[in-house]
Order: C-alpha cells, then sequence, then structure tokens
C-alpha cells in the first residue's frame, strides 16, 4: 500500500513538471518564467523526497528553489525582461527532438523497473557503502559517508570547481558596488517579520552543517542556507548594510580558505604515511579519525559553498545597469 | 501494466530533457537557452534519482529494524552535481550580462546581425 502511495505521488509531480515545463515554452515574459523554474525545482525537490534521495532533495530546495531564482532574477534586471517571439526556431527544433526523444526511448526499453531491488545498480557497490559504513565509519548518514569518506577526491573536486566558478563570476562581473540611491523602500511589515527569520534561517544552516552525519544535510546544504539568510537581509535591508555585515572582499578569501582546509585534511593523512584523504590517519582511533575527518571535510566545503554563493550574488546585485535606447 | 508503470519515470524525464532541449534550440533569447539547459539537468539528475529507488526502501539514514535502504551512491553524485551546477549557471548568466553589455541584446539572432554590421557594434560598444 505504502508502495502504491509513493508511485502515486511520483505520477502526480511528474504530471506538474511536465505541465510546469510546457507553460515555460509558451511564455515570453522571462519574469514569469524564472518564477516558473523556481516552482519547477521546488516541485523536483518533493519528486527526490519520495524517491527516497532527502540530501538531494534538500539541496535542490535550497539552490534551485532558493538560491537559483534571485540569481535568475538579478540577472534579468542587468538584462532584458521579453523574449523576442519573431526568432523562434520552431521548425528546426521540433525535428531534432522528436529524433533525439525516439532514440533515448528505444535505449531506455531494457533497462530494469523502478524500485527493482534486483537491478544490477543495487548489486555493485551500494551494498558495500552501506555495510561499510556502519562498520568503518559509524555515522547514521550513509549519504555523507560516501561523499566525505569514501569519495572524498570526487567532492574535493567539486568543491574546487565551485571555487572556481566564483572565480569566473569575480572576473567577469568584478565585486559591484553599492549606491545609496539603490535602498529598497522602507516596509515596516517586511522588517518586522523578515528580522526573525534571519535569525532562524542562519541557526538552522548551522544546525544542517553540524548535524550532517546524523540526518540529511551536510555542507554544501549549509553553505547555501547560511547564505541565502544573509541573502534575504540584503534583499529586505538593503545591500549597504549586508556589505557592512560582510564585506565582499573577504568573500574570496574565506572561499579560498574553504578548499584549502579540504586540501589540508587530506595532506594531513599524507604527512603520516596515509592516501590522501585517508582519514583513519587523524585520529589514533580509526573511526574517530573518520569523525574528525568528515567534521573537517564539511566545515571547508561549506565555507566554500557558502562565501562562493554569497560572493556571486554580490556580483550580480552590485552590477550597474546599463541603459541602451 | 507492471512494464509501464515501471518506465513511467523514465519516459518522462526523456520528455522532459526533449522538452528543454527544445528550450536550447527553439529560442533565440540567451537566457532563455540557459533555463532550458537547467530543465535538461534537472531531468537528468531525475534519472539517476529514479536509478537509485528501491521499492518499499528507506532513506539512506541507518536506524534500527531497517534492512532496506534506497542506493546512496546516485544521490552522492548528484547532491553535489546540484551545487555545481548552479555556480556553472552563474558562469554563464555572467557571460550573458556582459554580453548584454557589449552589445545591447540577448538575443542571439540581434547578436549576429550587429556582428555582421561592425560599425553598430563599435557605435554601441560599453566604454567600461
Amino acid at each position: 500500500m505504502i508502495a502504491n502511495l509513493e508511485l502515486v505521488i511520483d505520477i502526480c509531480l511528474l504530471a506538474f513538471l511536465i505541465m510546469i515545463v510546457f507553460a515555460s515554452i509558451k511564455i515570453t515574459d522571462l519574469f514569469a518564467v524564472t518564477m516558473l523554474f523556481g516552482i519547477f525545482s521546488f516541485v523536483s525537490a518533493l519528486l527526490f523526497l519520495d524517491l527516497d534521495a532527502v540530501d538531494v532533495a534538500f539541496t535542490e530546495a535550497a539552490v534551485g528553489a532558493g538560491f537559483t531564482t534571485v540569481l535568475m532574477l538579478s540577472a534579468l534586471r542587468l538584462t532584458t525582461r521579453f523574449e523576442n517571439v519573431k526568432h523562434r526556431h520552431s521548425l528546426l527544433g521540433l525535428p531534432i527532438v522528436i529524433l533525439t526523444g525516439a532514440a533515448l526511448l528505444y535505449g531506455v526499453a531494457d533497462f530494469p523497473n523502478m524500485g527493482d531491488a534486483n537491478a544490477p545498480i543495487h548489486h555493485h557497490l551500494a551494498p558495500d557503502f552501506i555495510r561499510l559504513t556502519q562498520q568503518k565509519i559509524d555515522i547514521p548518514n550513509i549519504v555523507t559517508a560516501v561523499l566525505a569518506s569514501f569519495r572524498g577526491y570526487d567532492t574535493f573536486g567539486e568543491t574546487v570547481v565551485i571555487f572556481s566558478a566564483g572565480a569566473a563570476v569575480l572576473m567577469l562581473l568584478g565585486m559591484g558596488h553599492v549606491e545609496r540611491k539603490q535602498e529598497p523602500e522602507k516596509n515596516l511589515i517586511l522588517w518586522v517579520v523578515v528580522k526573525p527569520m534571519i535569525a532562524l534561517i542562519l541557526i538552522f544552516g548551522l544546525y544542517v552543517q553540524f548535524h550532517g552525519d546524523f540526518g540529511a544535510g551536510g555542507g554544501f546544504q549549509a553553505g547555501v542556507i547560511f547564505a541565502s539568510g544573509f541573502i534575504l537581509y540584503s534583499l529586505v535591508f538593503g545591500e549597504t548594510y549586508a556589505r557592512k555585515v560582510i564585506p565582499a572582499t573577504i568573500l574570496p578569501r574565506l572561499s579560498a580558505l574553504g578548499v584549502l582546509i579540504y586540501g589540508v585534511t587530506g595532506l594531513m593523512s599524507l604527512i603520516s604515511n596515509k592516501p590522501f584523504l585517508d582519514y583513519n590517519a587523524l585520529s589514533s582511533n580509526p573511526v574517530g579519525g573518520q569523525h574528525l575527518g568528515i567534521l573537517l571535510v564539511e566545515a571547508g566545503v561549506g565555507l566554500a559553498v557558502f562565501s562562493t554563493i554569497l560572493l556571486i550574488y554580490y556580483s550580480f546585485s552590485g552590477r550597474e545597469v546599463i541603459h541602451y535606447e | 501494466m507492471n512494464e509501464i508503470l515501471g518506465h513511467f519515470n523514465y519516459g518522462i524525464v526523456i520528455l522532459l530533457m526533449m522538452m528543454g532541449l527544445y528550450i536550447v534550440i527553439a529560442s533565440s533569447n540567451l537566457i532563455k537557452k540557459l533555463i532550458g539547459i537547467s530543465v535538461f539537468q534537472v531531468s537528468v539528475f531525475i534519472l539517476y534519482i529514479t536509478f537509485g529507488k528501491i521499492t518499499g526502501g528507506n532513506p539512506p539514514i541507518i536506524v534500527d529494524n531497517v534492512d532496506v535502504y534506497s542506493n546512496p551512491l546516485p544521490h552522492v553524485l548528484i547532491l553535489t552535481a546540484i551545487v555545481v551546477g548552479v555556480a556553472t549557471t552563474s558562469v554563464g548568466l555572467a557571460l550573458i550580462v556582459r554580453i548584454r553589455e557589449a552589445y545591447g541584446s540577448t538575443d542571439e539572432d540581434d547578436i549576429n546581425d550587429i556582428d555582421k554590421n561592425d560599425n553598430f557594434y563599435l557605435k554601441n560598444r560599453s566604454t567600461t
């Protein structure tokens, strides 16, 4: 019965996703499309939750529905709001899309059924990860264990990618600056409602950061949630104040520091003649070493993600609009 | 019937993926193209998470009295991919902003016209 309910929810949410994307193909007002895309991300987060991927749902809700929407809106401010309908290449697109789709449909025909416990994917690596997490790492959240310990190299690479993306945006747009006249209007209701909310968001971010070993969460989600607290502050109270709380100039340094914490944790195991990122070397007790290593690495990831996300936001919002015509 | 329901997610994922691809090809607006790419990206995420699901399984967080956990590996891959995805999307948006500042348009066809007629480009180019 419960399995059937999961399937029913799955089908409903997928139907929503199709409708949202169909609407955003038709609509030419990019502001509306951006809002639709925020809804799209949130519905897909619900879908991930339905498919047992709690950590992924968490990330998608924080990143997709939260930060991406703000980012797209800041980019729209600097560009144009309406799409030129005359420049649509529908005839070119349709045959390509139909052909590719048919080829892919042919390709998935021999996939195992969804939810089949005998599918090959569930018999290679995954049982080992589940068993070894209980034996060697001893934290409840298997996703965090795989992310930070078993596949630590991979996560290190991804942290570096995020850092480089932040650097690229910084080189393209600069840190920006704020002038007094750009300040938002005083809105008493918003001020009163938002102020306690920011405190809650920041505390929740810290909880997600340090509770990631035990429940859903971790450095990636915590970094985005923590940054969105500051972004909310900046949206409601004005960027001048936000930049006083966290100056834009220290953000690239914090971002680099986050990557450095991750790297140094790896190097510490090299010093004690163990492989890179082997946390057993960090403490005399291997399980204790794993706990310490995961904590340090997640802290590095959290710091890097937080400062990169906030830096990207500052870069977009601090850019001056150039008017044409 | 079981076969159809078991492959339902794959079919919808491909439909979403193709709608994203269609936006990229059909629209000449650069921001809309980026949204199309993001839709494509999310559909790949859904495909991976669908692979990891086990019917009657539980989220991969160890609790007592539970034996069946959904596959944690796709979750790890997609979790990091989402954050990397937003970082790369922001690089794309930054490039679009710079293109708008140089050309005064985010429309690909307009930009091509301006490039063919170079004088127009020189006249309107931002000085910064």
